[in-house]
């Protein structure tokens, strides 16, 4: 037995910052120090601050090591492992006082979460289904089956409250209960599980399928008893490969205990899961082309009704939900539906993981309670913007989702609400904008993603975002009239109306909710032909001061364009013509005499 | 696996372990002095023993845990005993043997092991 | 079936339960407009033409697969509707290659159509980045042009729901959608069986058949050549629609006397040929049926099917009747027989041939066809392309007198004209094979248990004693399920008509065009098909071994049916194909 724990994250985040090779090293290093029967290494998911990455932590002191390298591993085991000292000074900093260590959940980060969905993600060894069962796993899906009935099991979810955390927000009960209540044949259903995770910057499913993987299996099979079907499908994204891997070896090792194939706790009841892997599609995240595309057909939408409680998969009824959703499934069971629904606001229930990006200073993973404000998630968790610069904006829900500007800084975060100020929950990407960046370029961003990933089976997507691109693209580059801008607008509502499913028919909300909150910015584009962040490349120019400019020649050897001149020691001079605007002379001199426009 | 009870019997052998990865403050925390002076003197075994014993009596609220030098070398092996609310304990010259009268009597029963305290007057 | 209570446009509208928008507004006399959809074959909502509003909806909905339901209230025709709908078309067109003066669908076209319908006044609108793509031109019988495509996604439906073939889908995604074959292979590298089916449901003029009209009027223009033309049982059923006569309307007379107009020496008719081709097959099948051959006996007429069976089930093409189609066996009999008997030099003759098909392009370039250097046909029309010489000639259909077809390869029994529908070779060998089995001149005629449109018939009849198991299947998808039955042992038959097309050659992928507005909404297979069957029932003569043209020429020329000349000039080979051949 292990008198202690040393986890080392193994999500994607901290895979990539190497803790691959943290762990081998650690590994050596405490067999070289014949602590291999007393200290165990646990390879977890993730810990959230994926910034810090690759992220430590010792049990049971709970010391929370961050940015940790291989150099350190030495120390790090002779020191605490062996010796039993703290390395203080590899500490997560926010962990540190004068009094000695702080404990992890009182930091800012860690103060405000509340972890349900992501409760084992770094804490358990998400390849060990023992390590899960030890965290009450399994437990709930034995409940259900030995003591509740189908329609029992689904009123608790009804009551939870729990809405799909996919980003549409749709009961989870009711979607349920509607695949449940049909019941026309008596013949096959499905549970399908939405784990193609795609709004850029969005890495929740990813980190709950890569730390917890078990729990998406019991929610599914609690899914499959409730709704009786005995198949389901995980439709996992291709480009995760540790999600796929570690899906792959929970699914074999719940086969192996039994808790997945026939006759679950010897009861009448029988499910099993098999992974299907998407390709990449976007659109693919959207259900219907999301059944589409494991039934093996080019992954497209198709129109609704029929829904796919009613006919979905292979033209039976069908539910799909999403991991986070699926997380949240035991954890209401065990506890009841009162617990889940006492958190969260009236109509949005429970708590919601955010992936946090873009200008914040704690760019990771959080999972927060429903009505936390967007002041609370940047200021506190987030700790911030970097530079002490300006909040200007938030975006949500990705390319379906919209701006949050600063007046609504402190909107409680829930479904409606966000609803109502024209963005949307969508998964839960949320990216900072601070004052350097321009509204339209990151409508024209989230369009030339959407342009990129519309399956290309509706005219309105089709054709028309790209025409929608095509109208920022002439803006950003002040070629368009107020006209166009009339144009564009209309076009949105066009597109919202029109589109077959719902990434084109949100598709538009980038640039309807930035026309909405900045409309100033389009304007200045438009009219003045001037990007007020001084992004948009097109519309700056870079100048010198005369009077600043120390002829030193810096700025014209740096020139990638050759477009500076100027004698030593006299005023140097930009060649607008040639210029192409990258920055690089602004960077390099070191008399602030380049100023751009 | 065929019924709840073999589910249960998964979870209690784990929860010691995955019970550790925590900072719940209602734990009982077991520390070891683990200096150069503590592992000279044979806190090592003492250690092993500690936290062999509290998984074995599945004492899940219980936390063997090691710390630097306490500053009371003459008395070395040491172990301390933290419960949340509780005066803290110290006991010295620690074996592996009286480790477990530890884990018996006091872990589990409530019962200070008073023979293996420090005594008062240097406490 | 329930009916349900809906309103639309404020007016109350029964329908049955289970009907769509679009069905219940027909039956409310409200023809909402449409792009994709084409009933129980594209039944997709990706156009979003017919968008209609619906009270309570969160957006527009497509009415072409939104089911009704009782209380609904739904808007056709208000601002936004109407706004939407040119929107879309509006759109369509920024990526639409608008030659419209010289595109073969103009007039006919029904993206052209819709534009005028919803008042598309700038049809400029959304220009924007458009997509320039090569015309794919490699297979013998058509050329895609996707510059004209408006990705309603008919043809690949079409391809691979009902014929089971599936060449052609779409590769890439969003704006860079394109249909195409796998790995942007040319049609005419793939196993495309030529069915033209695509080119039939194609709204617009992306898919055509390859032109061949300029050949048959230099042809005609050249005194060197004796241009001679026979026409398909079907053709005179669906050619009429061309000059604003209703589906169906046999059209044989004026046809005929446009023919002699546009200058051919002389008209034949196709269905002398099927007579011909009833006598060989009837006597094949008796061989094979009395002598332990190959059975089931699969006829070999539809040229479509023929080549999907040598791509498809390589394995059966014993099973292929041996016969040459009646065209191929046309073109034999008028580059021998015929030009023997008058006098001219078959090398001189220019064999054209008037088809509701465009696999019968394909086939008149096999190797296995043709004799001495020489085609059996030379070029092979589809009917639409027969229309088009006609208004090119300027000759006023409609005004046309009746005239009858040049003996003596115009004579034709009942028998030999309901080839043009499923069902009817089968009828055609049976009336042949029961009298040759029984010597009764007073043997039945009427075999109604194969006609009709369905895609997989079957019929047992006991003649002299021995029970004759047949099945008739039109439809590649069908065919697939029959042949699939068939070897694996789960149905047995002795004999097996197939048609590529559904319905058969009335529905032949070389007919006129019918827009998807009229298609979805009339089965013009049993339309077109009646004609036929009409033109039998008022035949004094029904089977084809009574034909007197026929028996004189095996009397003269060919003696036996099955003879050695006979195989000479009107059997052929196969090649086993696969899929990648």
């Amino acid at each position: 037995m292990y008198r202690s724990h040393v986890l080392v994250c193994g999500g994607t985040g901290c895979t990539s910052s190497g803790s691959e090779e943290i762990i081998q090293a650690l590994q050596a290093e405490i067999d070289k120090n014949g602590l291999t029967s007393e200290v165990s290494v646990v390879k977890t998911g993730c810990h959230g601050l994926c910034a810090l990455g690759p992220i430590m932590i010792v049990y049971p002191e709970a010391s929370f090591y961050s940015m940790v390298k291989v150099e350190d591993i030495p120390e790090i085991v002779s020191e605490h492992l062996l010796k039993g000292r703290v390395v203080t000074r590899l500490l997560y900093n926010e962990t540190v006082t004068e009094d000695g260590m702080k404990s992890l959940s009182d930091t800012a980060f860690y103060k405000k979460q509340h972890r349900i969905a992501l409760r084992n993600c770094g804490v358990i060894n998400p390849e060990n289904i023992d390590e899960y069962i030890g965290t009450d796993g399994y437990q709930a899906l034995g409940k259900v089956l030995t003591e509740m009935t189908p329609d029992e099991v689904i009123q608790v979810v009804l009551d939870s409250g729990l809405r799909g955390r996919g980003g549409a927000g749709f009961p989870t009960g009711r979607k349920w209960q509607m695949a449940r209540n049909f019941v026309q044949d008596g013949g096959q259903k499905y549970v399908c599980c939405n784990a193609d995770e795609g709004d850029p910057g969005a890495f929740m499913d990813r980190s709950v399928l890569e730390g917890d993987p078990h729990v998406v299996l019991e929610a599914m099979t609690i899914a499959g008893y409730a709704i009786g079907a005995s198949q389901g499908y995980i439709y996992v994204r291709a480009e995760y490969p540790i999600a796929v891997e570690r899906l792959r070896i929970a699914i074999g090792q719940a086969r192996e205990y039994g808790l997945l194939g026939n006759n679950i706790f010897g009861t009448d009841f029988s499910f099993d899961i098999d992974l299907r892997l998407g390709a990449g599609a976007f659109v693919c995240g959207e259900e219907t082309a999301l059944m589409t595309s494991i039934e093996g057909n080019r992954g497209e939408p198709r129109p609704r009704p029929p829904f796919p409680a009613v006919k979905g998969l292979f033209a039976r009824p069908t539910i799909l939900n999403n991991v986070e959703t699926y997380a949240n499934i035991p954890q209401i069971i065990l506890h009841g539906a009162n617990w889940f629904a006492s958190m969260g606001t009236e109509k949005s229930k429970g708590t919601k993981v955010f992936a946090l990006g873009g200008k914040i200073n704690n760019t990771g993973l959080v999972e927060i309670p429903m009505g936390t404000t967007l002041r609370e998630v940047i200021e506190e968790i987030g700790g911030g913007i970097p530079d002490g610069k300006k909040f200007k904006a938030a975006q949500t829900g990705g390319p379906s989702g919209g701006c949050i500007p600063a007046e609504h800084y402190d909107v409680p975060i829930d479904y409606d609400n966000l609803l109502a100020i024209g963005s949307m929950m969508g998964s839960g990407g949320l990216i900072v904008m601070d004052e350097d960046n321009c509204m339209v370029d990151i409508a024209k961003f989230f369009l030339e993603f959407t342009v990129d990933e519309s399956c290309g089976k509706c005219t309105p997507c089709r054709v028309g975002t790209k025409r929608m691109y095509e109208m920022l693209d002439k803006i950003t580059k002040g070629q368009a009239t107020l006209e166009d801008l009339d144009k564009l607008e209309e076009l949105c509502y066009y597109i919202k109306e029109n589109a077959l499913c719902g990434l084109g028919q949100t598709a538009p909300n980038p640039v309807l909710s930035t026309l909405r909150y900045f409309r100033d910015e389009y304007v200045a584009h438009v009219v003045e032909k001037r990007c007020p962040a001084g992004v948009c490349k097109a519309l700056l120019s870079y100048t010198i001061d005369a009077d600043k400019c120390k002829g030193c020649t810096l700025c014209a050897r740096n020139c990638p364009a050759n477009a500076i001149t100027g004698a030593v020691k006299e005023p140097h001079v930009i060649d607008q013509s040639k210029c192409i605007k990258c920055g690089a002379c602004m960077e390099k001199c070191r008399f602030s005499a380049i100023s751009k426009k | 696996m065929k019924s709840l009870e073999e589910l249960k019997a998964i979870r209690d052998r784990m929860q010691g372990q995955v019970g550790m990865r925590s900072e719940d403050d209602t734990q009982t925390r077991v520390v070891v002095g683990m200096a150069t002076c503590g592992i000279a003197s044979g806190a090592r075994p003492v250690l092993t023993a500690l936290s062999d014993l509290v998984q074995e009596k599945n004492l899940h609220n219980v936390s063997v845990t090691q710390t630097g030098c306490i500053g009371l070398c003459q008395f070395e092996p040491i172990v301390e005993v933290f419960e949340p609310g509780q005066e803290k304990v110290t006991y010295i010259k620690m074996t592996p043997e009286k480790a477990k009268d530890v884990v018996e009597q006091h872990l589990i029963q409530g019962r200070i092991v008073k023979d293996y305290i420090i005594p008062k007057t240097l406490g | 079936m329930a009916n349900v209570n809906i309103k639309i446009n404020g007016m109350a509208v029964s329908a049955p339960e289970g009907s769509t928008i679009l069905e219940a507004a027909k039956i409310a006399g409200i023809d909402i407009p449409t792009l994709c959809f084409l009933k129980d074959i594209n039944e997709i909502g990706a156009c979003r033409m017919c968008v209609v509003e619906v009270k309570g909806a969160r957006s527009l909905v497509a009415a072409c697969v939104y089911p009704i339901n009782e209380g609904m209230e739904v808007f056709t025709n208000t601002p936004k509707v109407l706004d939407s709908r040119k929107k879309t078309l509006q759109l369509i067109l920024s990526t639409h290659d608008r030659k419209c003066l010289s595109c073969v669908r103009s007039g006919n076209c029904e993206l052209q159509k819709l534009c005028r319908d919803l008042k598309v006044d700038d049809e400029h609108l959304y220009d924007g980045e458009r997509i320039e793509y090569e015309i794919d031109n490699s297979a013998a019988h058509m050329y895609r042009d996707n510059n004209k495509c408006v990705l309603c996604r008919r043809c690949s439906a079409v391809c691979d729901k009902i014929q089971g073939v599936g060449v052609i889908g779409a590769n890439e995604r969003g704006f860079k959608t394109n249909l195409s074959s796998a790995f942007e292979m040319g049609l005419g590298e793939t196993s495309c069986v030529s069915c033209g089916q695509c080119i039939a449901v194609c709204p617009t003029g992306a898919i055509s058949e390859k032109d061949n009209t300029n050949e048959v009027f230099a042809a005609i223009a050249d005194p060197e050549k004796v241009v001679l033309v026979q026409t398909a049982p079907a053709v005179r059923a669906g050619l009429g629609e061309a000059f604003g006569y209703p589906i169906g309307t046999n059209v044989e007379g004026k046809m005929v006397a446009a023919l002699r107009r546009l200058g051919f020496d002389k008209v034949f008719d196709t269905n002398f040929s099927a007579d011909l081709t009833i006598m060989e097959e009837a006597t094949e099948f008796l061989d094979r049926f009395s002598n332990g051959g190959v059975l089931p006996l699969i006829t070999s007429c539809s040229p479509g099917w023929v080549k999907y069976c040598e791509h498809y089930f390589p394995d059966m093409t014993e099973n292929l009747s041996s016969c040459k189609s009646p065209q191929q066996m046309f073109g034999a009999i008028a580059k021998s027989y015929y030009a023997e008997k008058m006098g001219i030099d078959p090398k001189s003759i220019v064999m054209v041939s008037i088809m509701p098909c465009t696999a019968k392009k394909f086939e008149i370039g096999r190797d296995d066809e043709g004799r001495d250097g020489m085609a059996d046909v030379d070029i092979a029309l589809t009917v639409r392309e027969l229309s088009r010489m006609i208004e090119r000639a300027g000759l006023n259909f409609s005004a046309l007198p009746d005239e009858e077809f040049d003996d003596p390869l115009g004579i034709y029994t009942g028998a030999g004209v309901i080839f043009g529908a499923t069902g009817g070779v089968m009828e055609a060998a049976l009336r042949t094979a029961v009298y040759k089995l029984t010597g009764d001149e007073a043997g039945p005629v009427d075999f109604t248990e194969v006609r009709g449109v369905e895609g997989i018939k079957e019929a047992t009849y006991n003649v002299n004693g021995t029970e004759v198991k047949v099945a008739v299947a039109s439809g590649l998808k069908n065919a697939k399920e029959l042949l699939t039955k068939v070897k694996n042992g789960e149905a047995n038959y002795h004999f097996i008509e197939i048609m590529g097309c559904p319905g058969g050659c009335v529905n032949g992928g070389g007919q006129p065009q019918v827009h998807a507005s009229i298609r979805n909404f009339t089965d013009i297979r049993a339309i077109r098909a009646k004609a036929l069957y009409d033109i039998d029932a008022a035949s004094k003569l029904r089977k084809s071994h009574e034909n007197p043209a026929i028996k004189e020429l095996y009397e003269t020329y060919l003696g036996e049916p099955g003879s050695h000349k006979a195989h000479e000039l009107l059997h052929t080979t196969y090649v086993k194909r696969g899929l990648y051949n």
